[in-house]
């Protein structure tokens, strides 16, 4: 247990998150979280079956200042308290991106506190600190969310973290969305998936597992695909009601949830075995789905890895996530960003911040 | 009373430090480049800039006037967030001001003011001696009403719409592109900075509805 002195010094960092439909602030004192403050536009998103990057940005634009007001009062904390803003620069949808990096740049100036670029997914990553403490490096990361499904090779949150594998076409969190939409779940799928699974039998139908086979893992071992996968689901499905007989929803989306969560657990354990890592960090909001986590934590015990990840609420999209990877960024001594960096919608994943690029 | 103000409504992006006393406007300094692409990478530096410039810090700031369009929305977006957040973190009001009256209240006799709503498409409104009447609309430029484009209309044409679709109005239009002026949107908000009104909630002038497309990955 550190005493109360260093406790204090440490970097008090708030972050700000607007890559997709959350307003997220959070703010975090070192490894600590301080504040959450989320303002969601989900539910005006649903009836599209996706987010509208116009209604998340207009959204976004709204609660700006009241989120970042409301995490300051949850902190009990005043802007001049700050040791560092963090923001994500990228990837995410660009207008929404912009509103957030506005803010950003622009309450450091007003404030004087240094700004920190940073990039959405290894703030993924580094949310984790927040719950279990510092990441062991180097680490395996396993992120997966409705825009990313990468195994990451952390060797350094703040500067070196490199790609191992991805998603060559869907991303997880897409198929999911996509397979509820067959299923006629609502969205976001995940969440309706997970709990359709919890009732149905994850053998009622073996779906294909993409890029597993031995072809395949010769040249594209830790990738992924899940088009192939959506594709079988819907065929069996209009096979079924070609036959004129009823879709047992909790069935097909625990076999589906079943295919899902075998390869992306399979292939971070092979990664993690492969580079003789002993950790690996689940992250993203997938890794809010119970299946994954489950299989993860019994696949990783048999092969003698710590797996670990934050409660369900962390792995979604969110301002604590940007303040730990800025925590750690100030914590690590890298240098803050320059102001007039870009929003990066497509920012390259192994660029963890723009806080050492001129 | 030294002022910040903002406009991102078309595309340039600009920023500038007012002074207002009592009723003289003195721009002190002033940072613009036509770059529709790009507004968050440049305003922000644009504030240092002015600020560095005058010899000023943040905290010598006492308000924020920012255009609130009609503009296209994500570059409009970025110079509203940029005056709410800093107006925000400075602890000073920030006032909005429809951008086109930083174009049209400088105008004299009937004018159209007119901005870039891209999609071939114009935010215009009409002045009467730098008076807006009614409210800022979006339409074609070569399908304005009767009351702007015929008789008794608007005598010509000003802004970075007008110029652009000089040969689509009905109205002659001034070919050199003109953007609002910083200090005319100031001298709007004159009254609010004096009188000390409370800081306002910032809502851009969109007139459009959202593309109701979902984007393809979410993240
Ligand atoms: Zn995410």
């Amino acid at each position: 247990m550190k005493n109360d002195s260093a406790r204090l010094s440490e970097p008090v960092v708030m972050g700000i998150e607007t890559s997709c439909d959350e307003t997220g602030v959070g703010i975090v004192r070192g490894t600590e979280l301080l504040a959450d403050a989320v303002a969601s536009s989900v539910d005006e998103h649903a009836r599209f079956g996706g987010v509208v990057p116009e209604v998340a940005s207009r959204a976004h634009l709204e609660a700006m200042v009241p989120t970042v007001q409301r995490a300051l009062d949850d902190a009990d904390l005043t802007l001049a308290d700050l040791d560092g803003i963090a923001v994500t620069a990228g990837p995410g949808l660009a207008g929404a991106l912009m509103v957030g990096v506005g803010a950003a740049k622009a309450y450091s100036i007003a404030t004087g506190v240094p700004l920190y670029g940073v990039n959405h997914l290894s703030a993924h990553i580094a949310v984790d600190t927040l719950e279990n403490g510092p990441i062991p490096e180097p680490a395996i990361g396993l992120l997966v969310s409705g825009g990313h499904s990468s195994i990451m090779m952390v060797e350094d949150l703040a500067g070196k973290v490199t790609q191992l594998g991805a998603s060559i076409d869907d991303a997880a969190g897409e198929a999911f969305d996509k397979v509820a939409r067959l299923l006629g779940l609502p969205f976001p799928g995940g969440p309706y998936i997970d709990r359709a699974a919890k009732e149905g039998d994850r053998a009622y139908v073996r779906f294909p597992r993409g890029l597993t086979a031995a072809k395949d893992m010769e040249r594209h071992r830790y990738d992924f695909s899940f088009s192939g996968l959506k594709t079988a689901v819907a065929r069996w499905i209009e096979a079924r009601r070609a036959e004129g007989e009823d879709v047992p929803v909790n069935d097909v989306a625990a076999a589906f949830q079943e295919a899902v969560c075998d390869v992306l657990t399979r292939k971070a354990i092979l990664a993690a075995k492969e580079h003789g890592v002993d950790t690996i960090l689940l992250g993203g909001g997938v890794a809010a789905n119970s299946r994954l986590r489950t299989l993860a934590a019994e696949r990783a015990e048999e092969a003698g890895i710590t797996l670990r990840h934050p409660r369900p609420k962390l792995c979604t999209d969110n301002g604590a996530m940007v303040a730990a990877l800025g925590s750690h960024l100030v914590a690590a001594g890298v240098a803050p960003s320059r102001i007039d960096f870009p929003a990066n919608s497509s920012m390259d994943i192994e660029v963890v911040s723009l806080a050492d690029r001129l | 009373m030294r002022v910040l103000a903002l406009d991102t409504s078309t595309s340039a992006v600009q920023a500038a430090l007012v002074d207002l006393d009592d009723d003289e406007l003195f721009l002190t300094s002033f940072r613009r480049e036509i770059d529709g692409r790009g507004h968050v990478e440049k305003l922000a530096p644009f504030i240092e800039g002015c600020l560095a410039d005058a010899g000023k810090t943040a905290g010598d700031v006492e308000a924020v006037v920012a255009g609130i369009g009609p503009g296209p929305f994500t570059g409009l977006r970025v110079g509203m967030v940029t005056a709410a957040a800093f107006a925000d973190g400075a602890g000073i009001p920030v006032y909005g001001v429809c951008s086109l009256d930083g174009i049209g209240g400088n105008t004299r006799g009937r004018a159209l003011a007119a901005t870039d709503a891209r999609r071939k498409e114009i935010y215009w409104a009409v002045y009467e001696d730098g008076v807006r009447e009614g409210e800022p609309q979006v339409s074609k430029p070569a399908e304005l009403p009767e009351w702007v484009s015929g008789s008794g209309g608007a005598d010509y044409a000003i802004g970075e719409g007008a110029s652009r679709y000089a040969e689509q109005l009905s109205v002659p239009a001034e070919t050199v592109p003109v953007y609002p002026d910083l200090v005319k949107l100031v001298e709007l908000a004159a009254p609010r900075l004096l009188s000390g009104a409370p800081s306002e909630q910032l809502t851009p002038l969109y007139l459009r509805r959202p593309d109701a497309q979902p984007a393809a990955p979410r993240d």
